[in-house]
């Protein structure tokens, strides 16, 4: 891989006097510890959520989706925001894994594994909605192109909608299998330091037998690799289709070239946005501030300062070009976004995607915690806010003026949402109390080069002998 | 120190001699007045070759016909599409507001009454619109002689901006890619990379075509404005007094401030890359890391500004050749195509100068990283230029969809061409690991993927300038060789002002040990 001299202006990525030993004790520690009371509280909350969310889809279910607050005109709403807004947030995982490997950033080491459980767990929210959105969900297989009685009745491949099946069921595999993948090392560690035999037990089956030989390593490698490649055009491709959704459409506001790499960019965005509001709890609650560090909290704000700018700009263009365009519907429904009766998410949406990350452009405030933390909250609700302008007000005023009216959400459109993100914190609080929560055998590979330990140790060897060149073959 | 061969000195000459020989003469024998254009067509007509030009001027006649039977529907919309094809136009009615519609047909209407009675008038091509309103009512007898006229005058015109839109793609071409490496120049600043610090000087030395190519292609712009060439059609008042849309468009699209913004664009890439360059050479001697802090900073700002100012002057300098149609990803789609053209430029002169010895410390693992960008910027290209495409194909809305209609019918080659020479080519080249760091593999892909780009810039432009009178002849052959000559000129010449290796970049350990 890279070379092993690095140079002195690099800051450590792990901090504190740590040996290879301290790591494993530090990532297993969590696991192999017990909850106290803040966990199970946050998880009686999240698990009522959840519980509240069934309870919600049960009834849309059993009574119909006219419990929604959708209408004629308005056919998608919450149902959709919410979708695509659980698929962008699922993006930062992939992002930090597959792009991050790609760029041969060290500083993702610490919070790739967290990160990409954030992903599968956010796919899992996003799924339903697709499901529990159609009017006859139990029949959600015809979505298959699976032979039948009905002369093999086939699906149309030409809508997104079911390019979206194929697009979130293969990204939903192929991040569980590079994340798991990435596991098996460190399975097997929890697995070699379980002492009741039922921890062993299930370690041993989770970890699949990992012995970690020099040609597992090398494939394990290569497989990374592979998988990077492979899930790089597929977090690209997986939120273009969801953008084709729109884009495809004759709807004004929704018919635009640019929607495919500027929602991609807003998913980088938001996953990044909730990347960090999970790790800045996480850093704190599982002792793990020496693996993730101010810098690595500064990093994923400046991924969402630049990602948050290319949004901006797509925003600006979208603006421009509506005017340029000199289509009046076009320009109509970019009035209505700013002055209509939903201006205040629009200037919402704005505030919080636009005017929010540029302050990330101090140091001081990019590398402040409490700031960091808010900001990324703020980024979340204006993501949030982005997919229900876009979907919303494009739909309640378009061509037809007599079709002009409102959306107004119901406590099911709302228990469905809150139950996804009950949902969301039950899967992720368990994966933080039963999973190594960093992925500990990639972190002790960058020990030498990027530890403060070893950097202190090749300073002080750096200072005896003033041959640079020598210097690099440590 | 890189001193210029005397070898490739010569060839850069060479290749400028010949390429202002190939624009002087495509120059001289485009048509000077309409009687010259309408012999060239006879000559086609009467000889039967050049396939598709021969072929598509019986098919454009036919479009006429039908144009002018769906004339009460036309409006000021064909002006440009007709220019090129007619049949797209008569469609393209249906896409349009219903206000508008009534708005454009009584500006039709008027503009026809006013026109009637005036046959034999030299007409300005481009008052087009008010010819197929005035077709209608004038009956069909008139029509047929009317409309071989209609049609030498298009082609006319078309002939005359060839030599024109012929120089500007190739000046474009070539200033693009020193923009897009003085991007990824300051990327790898921005980025802290730590493998590139060695090919810095390389970045350096070709972003000196900056302003040369800066000055080219403004005093084009400046041109059109000046109406000597006819490339924008917008600038043409006689264009905009009859167009509708057009008019609607002039608080953005008019001749000062679109000169205004290319001036502010092309001075603030200028400055940073005088100003990047200053400090890059300032840190070799400096005893700090100042410079290197400040050039970091340097490049975050000039990125920003870069994000802003390249979407914008790619509508201005391309999209706005086709006034009519518009695309909200068009800038970033022109970006990724001159960014891996520049990337792509990087690796040949990298190569280039390691074969002759200059580079210690470049090793395959450099060029495998940019084999890497090869690769990876085409794929995004590819994406990018799908998405546009299909968008656009699958809604099928008439008044966006006649870009991409006018290009399948009329550039059917070129147009899916380059999608192998800029996708299929370079993905099956450089997927292999150990391609990537083989230099004769590098080289093929990137006179592949350079090929494919220029091809990219020539449907971009050509369509709205020429139509369907396109072919690739001694005016693009030679405009393309006169600025390739100009581009190796001032490249190696910059090369040998400094030490092909930055000494103090504090990366530059890290960049002269790197191995992947």
């Amino acid at each position: 891989m890279s070379s092993h001299y690095e140079a002195p202006i690099r800051k450590p990525l792990i901090i504190g006097d740590k040996n290879y030993h301290d790591v494993t004790v530090d990532v297993a520690r969590p696991v192999e510890g017990r909850a106290n009371k803040q966990w199970w509280i946050a998880f009686a909350i999240s698990l009522t959520a959840f519980l509240w969310g069934v309870a919600s889809v049960a009834y849309t279910v059993g009574h119909g989706i006219g419990t929604w607050g959708s209408n004629k005109t308005v056919g998608w709403a919450w149902d959709i925001t919410n979708f695509v807004w659980w698929v962008g947030i699922g993006h930062a995982g992939t992002l930090i894994s597959a792009v991050l490997l790609l760029f041969r950033q060290k500083w993702r080491m610490a919070i790739n594994r967290s990160a990409e459980a954030m992903t599968i767990f956010s796919v899992v929210q996003a799924a339903m909605f697709p499901v529990f959105h159609m009017g006859r969900p139990w029949l959600a297989f015809y979505v298959m192109p699976i032979p039948n009685q009905y002369g093999s009745l086939w699906v149309n491949f030409n809508s997104p909608l079911l390019w979206d099946v194929f697009a979130i069921s293969t990204y939903l595999s192929v991040s569980l299998v590079f994340w798991w993948t990435g596991l098996l090392p460190d399975f097997a560690m929890l697995r070699d330091r379980a002492i009741t035999p039922f921890t062993k037990r299930v370690y041993s089956i989770l970890s699949f037998g990992w012995s970690g030989r020099a040609k597992d390593w090398q494939r394990f490698e290569e497989v990374s690799l592979v998988l990077a490649g492979l899930a790089t055009p597929l977090v690209l491709s997986v939120h273009t289709i969801v953008s084709f959704d729109f884009a495809t459409s004759v709807i004004p506001g929704w018919h635009t070239t640019i929607l495919p790499p500027y929602f991609v960019a807003g998913a980088i965005f938001s996953g990044f946005a909730m990347v960090n509001t999970l790790l800045i709890i996480m850093r704190k609650v599982s002792n793990l501030e020496a693996y993730i560090t101010i810098q690595h909290i500064e990093l994923m704000n400046i991924v969402i300062m630049i990602t948050g700018s290319i949004v901006g700009v797509a925003y600006i263009t979208e603006l421009f070009v509506a005017w340029y365009s000199g289509v009046e519907y076009e320009q109509y429904a970019f009035l209505n976004r700013a002055t209509g009766p939903y201006w205040w998410s629009y200037w919402l949406m704005m505030t919080c995607n636009v005017i929010s990350p540029q302050v990330m452009w101090f140091k001081k405030i990019r590398t402040s915690i409490t700031v960091s933390f808010v900001i990324s909250l703020v980024v979340n609700v204006g993501m949030w806010f982005e997919r229900f302008v876009i979907i919303v007000t494009s739909l309640h005023r378009d061509y037809l003026p007599s079709s002009w009216t409102m959306f107004q959400p119901t406590w099911v459109d709302a228990g469905f949402y809150i139950g996804t993100i009950g949902f969301f914190f039950v899967l992720f609080l368990l994966y933080s109390r039963s999973f190594p929560v960093i992925a500990q055998a990639e972190v002790k590979s960058i020990m030498k080069t990027s530890s403060e330990t070893y950097k202190k140790l090749h300073a002080a060897h750096a200072h005896d002998d003033h041959s640079h060149s020598e210097h690099n073959h440590h | 120190m890189y001193t210029f061969s005397s070898k490739l000195k010569t060839f850069a000459f060479v290749l400028m001699v010949l390429g202002a020989l190939g624009v002087g003469y495509s120059f001289f024998t485009a048509p000077k007045t309409l009687d010259d254009a309408k012999a060239i067509i006879e000559a086609e007509h009467a000889h039967g070759h050049g396939a598709e030009a021969h072929g598509d001027a019986h098919h454009d006649d036919a479009h006429h016909a039908e144009a002018a039977h769906d004339a009460h529907a036309e409006h000021a919309e064909t002006v440009v599409v007709e220019k090129t094809e007619a049949e797209v136009a008569a469609t393209a009615h249906d896409s349009v507001g219903a206000a508008e519609i009534k708005a454009e047909t009584d500006t039709v209407h008027a503009t026809a009454t006013a026109e009637a009675g005036h046959e034999g008038h030299d007409h300005d091509a481009h008052a087009e619109a008010a010819h197929a309103g005035h077709d209608a009512h004038a009956g069909h007898e008139a029509h047929a002689a009317h409309d071989a006229d209609h049609h030498a005058e298009h082609v006319f015109h078309q002939l005359q901006n060839k030599p024109w839109a012929a120089v500007y793609v190739a000046a474009l071409f070539f200033f693009l890619i020193s923009l897009g490496v003085l991007a990824f120049y300051a990327i790898q600043n921005a980025a802290q990379a730590g493998w590139s610090p060695v090919l810095f000087r390389v970045m350096e030395g070709i972003t000196g075509y900056l302003v040369w190519g800066a000055a080219i292609v403004l005093a084009l712009l400046v041109a059109g404005v000046l109406q000597i060439h006819h490339i924008f059609i917008w600038m043409d008042p006689e264009v905009v007094a009859h167009d509708h849309l057009i008019q609607g468009k002039t608080g953005f699209l008019n001749g000062p401030f679109f000169l205004i913004r290319a001036v502010v664009f092309m001075g603030g890439w200028i400055f940073y890359r005088y100003y990047s360059r200053k400090l890059s050479l300032a840190q070799d001697e400096a005893t700090d890391n100042l410079s290197y802090k400040k050039a970091f900073k340097a490049a975050a700002a000039f990125l920003v500004f870069f994000i802003v100012t390249e979407s914008i002057s790619s509508w201005d300098w391309i999209m706005s050749v086709d006034p009519h149609w518009y695309s909200t990803l068009f800038g970033w789609y022109v970006f990724a195509s001159f960014f891996v053209s520049g990337i792509t430029t990087i690796a040949l002169i990298t190569l280039y100068l390691k074969s002759r010895g200059y580079l210690e410390y470049v090793n395959t693992s450099h060029i495998h990283d940019l084999a890497k960008f090869m690769f990876g910027i085409s794929v995004f290209w590819t994406y990018l230029w799908f998405s546009q495409f299909m968008l656009m194909w699958y809604a099928d809305i008439p008044e966006e969809v006649t870009y991409f209609k006018m290009r399948i019918e009329n550039y059917n080659l070129p147009f899916f061409g380059m999608v192998a020479l800029n996708f299929v080519f370079p993905v099956l080249i450089l997927i292999n690991t150990d391609f990537k760091r083989l230099s004769w593999i590098v080289t093929l892909a990137g006179i592949i993927i350079l090929t494919g780009h220029y091809i990219d810039f020539y449907n971009m432009i050509m369509p709205a300038t020429v139509g369907d009178q396109w072919f690739i002849g001694a005016g693009e052959i030679g405009a393309v060789l006169f600025f390739l000559g100009l581009f190796i000129f001032v490249v190696f010449t910059t090369l040998t002002k400094q030490p092909l290796l930055a000494k103090r970049n504090p990366l530059i350990e890290e960049s002269k040990h790197f191995h992947y």
